[in-house]
């Protein structure tokens, strides 16, 4: 980490984004120090983390994440992720970390058609990444979620592969809210430092506003793995 | 690409000179005193392009001609209000929430196009009245749909829920603005006539407020924003093929949609980017282009400021480029603003629309004197004084009359009804009521729309108000609720309007805020009809009572006329927002019962008063009598304990009884916090009266043990009737000596309705 304080974590800005106010919230919530970063800058200000906030980039008229994947900012972004920089993509940028190829897979309509947006239990099943340490394997979270496109889908082989390497991070529980192959939530690189997934942690910081604090965890996994590293 | 070719161009000059010609003032909607009074008032015929400007700024919709002359008794009846900073008559009006925040709010009506094209329909609902709000200044921080729908079970219902509901969802949640309530109604009078309404809340502070008018000679008048198009004109269609352009044969005539489309993306970017604007202070004046499109914008900005205004319409950026001036004129094309900048700040703005890739323009400029002016390709083709569009139409006084069946209506009392004696009876009659399309869970709906986005949202539907936090660090936060029952208001369109804002106010009372300040949205049937027209008028005349009863303002709103089908118009529905603030909400009171064990208290008396209710109609498709009994003053006496009970930590939960009377109160809190209840019937009311009754000034509370006394002490202090009627506890809701159901069932028939007409996602 550097310099020593905070952790510094940069949440990207598309236009179209619009849940990275609560990524940042979430990770002053967790004790971090949240950095701004827009996509037309290919310089991501020193930062020890990185989040792909939610929301529809571009509008997501193409195909979610297609063209935010062709941003500026991405150049380096998928550079140091490749390098081991942690990189967590929520929703929209789940999609975006797809269309990057940095995770396998893509998101396709929900199986029913419709927009959900509901609270959300989501089993952990590896704790090991660098987003999910504070977690314990085999808990129960429930956290938001919101989407229209969240289906997960990937060939056998690759869906296989995930399993026997261990990528599946997050598994539906009570319910698959969307028609997700094998009732994925959210996957991992092969490093374990790119997690993406589909349902809100961001949006379960509060009491106040979340229906849990569930969501914290993500942010106070990657804080403290900084002060180890 | 040539442009096609044109018949002779009607500049100003042309029209002076040729005073004869034919023009299809009828066809545009306008009638002959109205077309003879345009005349007048340019001392010749109007042009092509003048006749469009007039045509759609006198417009029922943009005029108000019916409703004026009733309208101005909310300015004239407005209590005193120190919370008031801007009202009636600008975009929104503005209210003060302390701590230097200001807050505005309005709710919009967009029935007709949502009956055309539910989807684009209800979408660029949400758009406009989301502009509505930026243009004031402030960031919308959340939104609010009021719907009315047919019968449940009708087939174009099941074409027109859906699509209004996705068209919602999916223009709301792509611009990131949570959806934190609203209502949903069915009936029959609403078939081929639904109610799409829109509010939208914004926050800013006090001086970041902008107000829509030009001024200042020299200053640059700005379009930016998506481009035009030739979506959202409607009689231009006419003016484009009959006489101003020569129609191509090739082609056919010139038709366009008159449903706007909108893109959700464009406006996130315009909201970014104006909020951005607004930040450096770049703008003098600013209004967004909705109805009327440019009509309204320029003559608006100009009639409110102190100048004139030169707009060079050739310079307007187009997405189609064989767009006639009349139709660039009164395009609708969606998510354009148009702003007024100082000549030195103009560079500035535009760096800043093109950081957020936003299409900008200067169009034109103020100008000294008061005249309107507006060029093609160097002819003057507009030349009038902005006021005599925007401000000056005409103000009809409709013929109104009390409708002959209105006596025989209240006549036909729900009091003969047949109603349930036995406990096996009240049973079946709560799960039948719960069951209903009206009074069942309304979550098929909600959990399409985003209600967590931004990170603010307190409370949300189904609690009795949506509720947002405004400062992270103080807590400071606002609660609105809409409400309207248009079964009541038919009953008597006066104390029906007053039970609107009633039950709204006492909905944001329950979750522990405030009420401020009113927003309205008025839905009638035709002006012209002398029935709707007494209904429009009663109304009026009882919402401005109420307000100054309840000492809130209406601050802005919207007319919705001619929601009428042949002979058959809806029901009068005024559907009132009431906008509350909460010093912390953290303090807020949920409609839940969350703890076993706490003390359900009933506030407020019950009568039997069944005129108009729930059960009337779920059990016997029965409409009639006089509604509920209104008393504001006893409104404001259980507002005032229940923000008290809410600031002291005396109470829970709270949810106001409304539609569906106790039983309907008490499931809802029951199945919200996954706990059961037993309720006693208190001496001297039948069961059936006191789960059934619709009487208002009510409300249903949960007390902690603990707290008891004090509550008791509280109310009885102020005066305020109060029963302890039971106890959260166990897993079903009993009413001793009744019946009992147990949670899992009451959910089931409550939860199930929606799914079952509209199809079931998980």
């Amino acid at each position: 980490m550097t310099g020593g304080g905070l952790g510094r974590i940069g949440v990207v800005t598309f236009p179209g984004s619009l849940d990275e106010g609560d990524a940042r919230r979430a990770v002053r919530l967790a004790g971090g120090e949240p950095v701004a970063l827009w996509h037309r800058e290919k310089d991501l200000r020193g930062v020890d983390a990185v989040v792909l906030p939610g929301g529809f980039s571009y509008g997501d008229y193409l195909r979610c994440g297609a063209i935010a994947r062709f941003s500026p900012v991405m150049e380096p972004l998928l550079e140091q992720a490749r390098a081991g920089l942690p990189l967590l993509g929520i929703c929209n940028g789940f999609q975006v970390l797809c269309e990057s190829h940095l995770l396998p897979g893509a998101l396709t309509r929900n199986d029913h058609l419709h927009f959900v947006c509901r609270d959300q239990r989501l089993r952990v099943e590896r704790t090991d990444t660098a987003w999910t340490a504070d977690y314990a394997r085999g808990q129960e979270i429930t956290v938001p979620l919101k989407n229209g496109e969240g289906g997960y889908v990937a060939d056998e082989r690759t869906l296989d592969a995930l399993e026997a390497e261990g990528r599946v991070v997050f598994r539906y529980a009570g319910g698959n809210p969307n028609g997700s192959r094998r009732d994925i939530a959210g996957i991992c690189n092969e490093a374990g430092n790119v997690v993406g997934l589909m349902p809100h942690p961001e949006h379960a910081v509060e009491t106040l506003t979340g229906p849990t604090t569930d969501g914290l965890g993500f942010f106070t996994s990657v804080l403290k793995r900084l002060v180890t590293a | 690409m040539t442009s096609t070719p044109r018949t002779a161009l009607d500049t100003v000059t042309h029209a002076a000179g040729t005073p004869d010609a034919g023009q299809p003032w009828a066809e545009l909607g306008l009638k002959q005193d109205e077309y003879e009074r345009i005349r007048e008032i340019l001392g010749r015929r109007p042009t092509g392009a003048e006749l469009a400007m007039y045509s759609v700024m006198w417009s029922e919709h943009c005029s108000y001609k019916s409703s004026k002359a009733h309208l101005k008794q909310f300015g004239e009846k407005a209590p005193e209000s120190d919370a008031l900073l801007v009202g009636i008559g600008e975009n929104a009006g503005v209210v003060d929430i302390g701590q230097d925040y200001a807050v505005t709010f309005k709710v919009e009506s967009h029935n007709h196009p949502s009956y055309v094209e539910p989807y684009q329909g209800a979408a660029t609902g949400i758009g406009g009245i989301v502009r509505d709000i930026l243009a004031m200044g402030a960031r919308p921080v959340a939104v609010m749909d009021p719907l009315r729908f047919g019968a449940a079970d009708h087939p174009d219902t099941k074409r027109v829920l859906p699509g209004v509901v996705a068209g919602v969802g999916g223009y709301g949640n792509c611009l990131g603005l949570p959806n934190i309530g609203g209502e949903v109604v069915f009936d029959a009078c609403y078939q081929g006539n639904p109610l799409v309404n829109a509010l939208c809340v914004g926050v800013m502070k006090h001086e970041d407020i902008h107000l829509a008018q030009a001024s200042g000679t020299g200053n640059k008048v700005v379009l930016y924003g998506a481009r035009t198009g030739g979506d959202g004109i409607g009689g231009v269609s006419v003016l484009a093929s009959e006489t101003f352009e020569e129609t191509d044969p090739e082609k056919g005539p010139a038709k366009r949609p008159a449903v706007q489309v909108g893109d959700p993306f464009q406006e996130k970017l315009l909201i970014e980017c104006t909020l951005e604007i607004f930040n450096e202070r770049l703008v003098a004046g600013i209004q967004d282009l909705g109805g009327a499109g440019l009509s309204c914008a320029t003559s608006e900005l100009a009639s409110a400021g102190s100048g004139g205004m030169r707009v060079e319409l050739d310079t307007v950026p187009l997405r189609d480029s064989s767009l006639s001036p009349e139709e660039i004129l009164m395009s609708e094309s969606q998510e354009r603003m148009c702003a007024v900048v100082e000549p030195d700040k103009v560079g500035r703005f535009l760096e800043i629309c093109e950081k957020w890739d936003v299409t900008a323009t200067v169009i034109g400029e103020v100008t000294e004197g008061d005249r309107l002016e507006i060029y093609w390709h160097g002819e003057q083709i507009v030349d009038v004084p902005p006021r005599t569009v925007a401000h000056e139409g005409p103000v009809y006084h409709r013929p109104y009359e009390r409708p002959s069946w209105q006596d025989a209506l209240q006549a036909d009392d729900a009091a003969a009804l047949p109603r349930p004696a036995t406990g096996e009876e009240l049973r079946a009659a709560t799960l039948a009521l719960l069951a209903s399309p009206n009074q069942a869970a309304k979550s098929w709906i909600t959990d399409q729309y985003d209600r967590y986005v931004l990170g603010n949202t307190v409370l949300a539907q189904p609690e009795d108000g949506g509720m947002v936090r405004v400062d992270e660090e103080s807590g400071l936060g606002v609660a609105i609720a809409t409400d309207g029952n248009g079964r009541y208001a038919k009953l008597d369109p006066y104390t029906g309007a007053q039970l609107a804002l009633a039950e709204s106010y006492r909905n944001v009372a329950a979750t522990g805020a405030r009420p401020l300040a009113v927003t309205d949205c008025l839905n009638f049937g035709s002006p012209e009809d002398t029935s709707a027209m007494w209904q429009f008028a009663e109304a009026c005349r009882g919402l401005a009572d109420a307000c100054r009863a309840l000492g809130t303002p209406v601050t802005g709103g919207n007319v919705s006329l001619y929601n009428q089908t042949g002979d058959a118009a809806i029901h009068p529905t005024p559907v009132v927002g009431v906008l509350g603030v909460i010093d912390d909400v953290a303090r807020r009171t949920p409609i839940a019962f969350a703890e076993q064990g706490q003390l359900l208290y009933l506030l407020g008396e019950t009568r039997e008063e069944l005129g108009g209710s729930a059960w009337s109609q779920v059990a016997h498709g029965h409409l009639g009598g006089l509604p509920p009994a209104v008393d504001l003053e006893r409104e404001r006496l259980l507002a005032e304990i229940l923000i008290s009970a809410s600031r002291d930590g005396m109470i829970d939960a709270a949810h106001d009884l409304s539609d569906g009377g106790l039983i309907q109160a008490l499931a809802e809190s029951c199945l919200k916090g996954g706990n059961g209840a037993r309720v006693v019937v208190p001496d001297g009311l039948s069961p059936f009266v006191f789960l059934f009754s619709e009487s208002q000034g009510r409300a249903l509370v949960a007390v902690p043990r603990s707290e008891e006394v004090r509550f008791n002490d509280m109310c009885g202090a102020r005066g305020l009737p109060v029963a302890r009627i039971g106890v959260v506890d166990g897993e079903e809701i009993e009413v001793q000596g009744q019946f009992s159901v147990p949670l899992r069932e009451l959910r089931e028939a409550h939860e199930a309705t929606l799914p079952g007409l509209f199809g079931a996602p998980r």
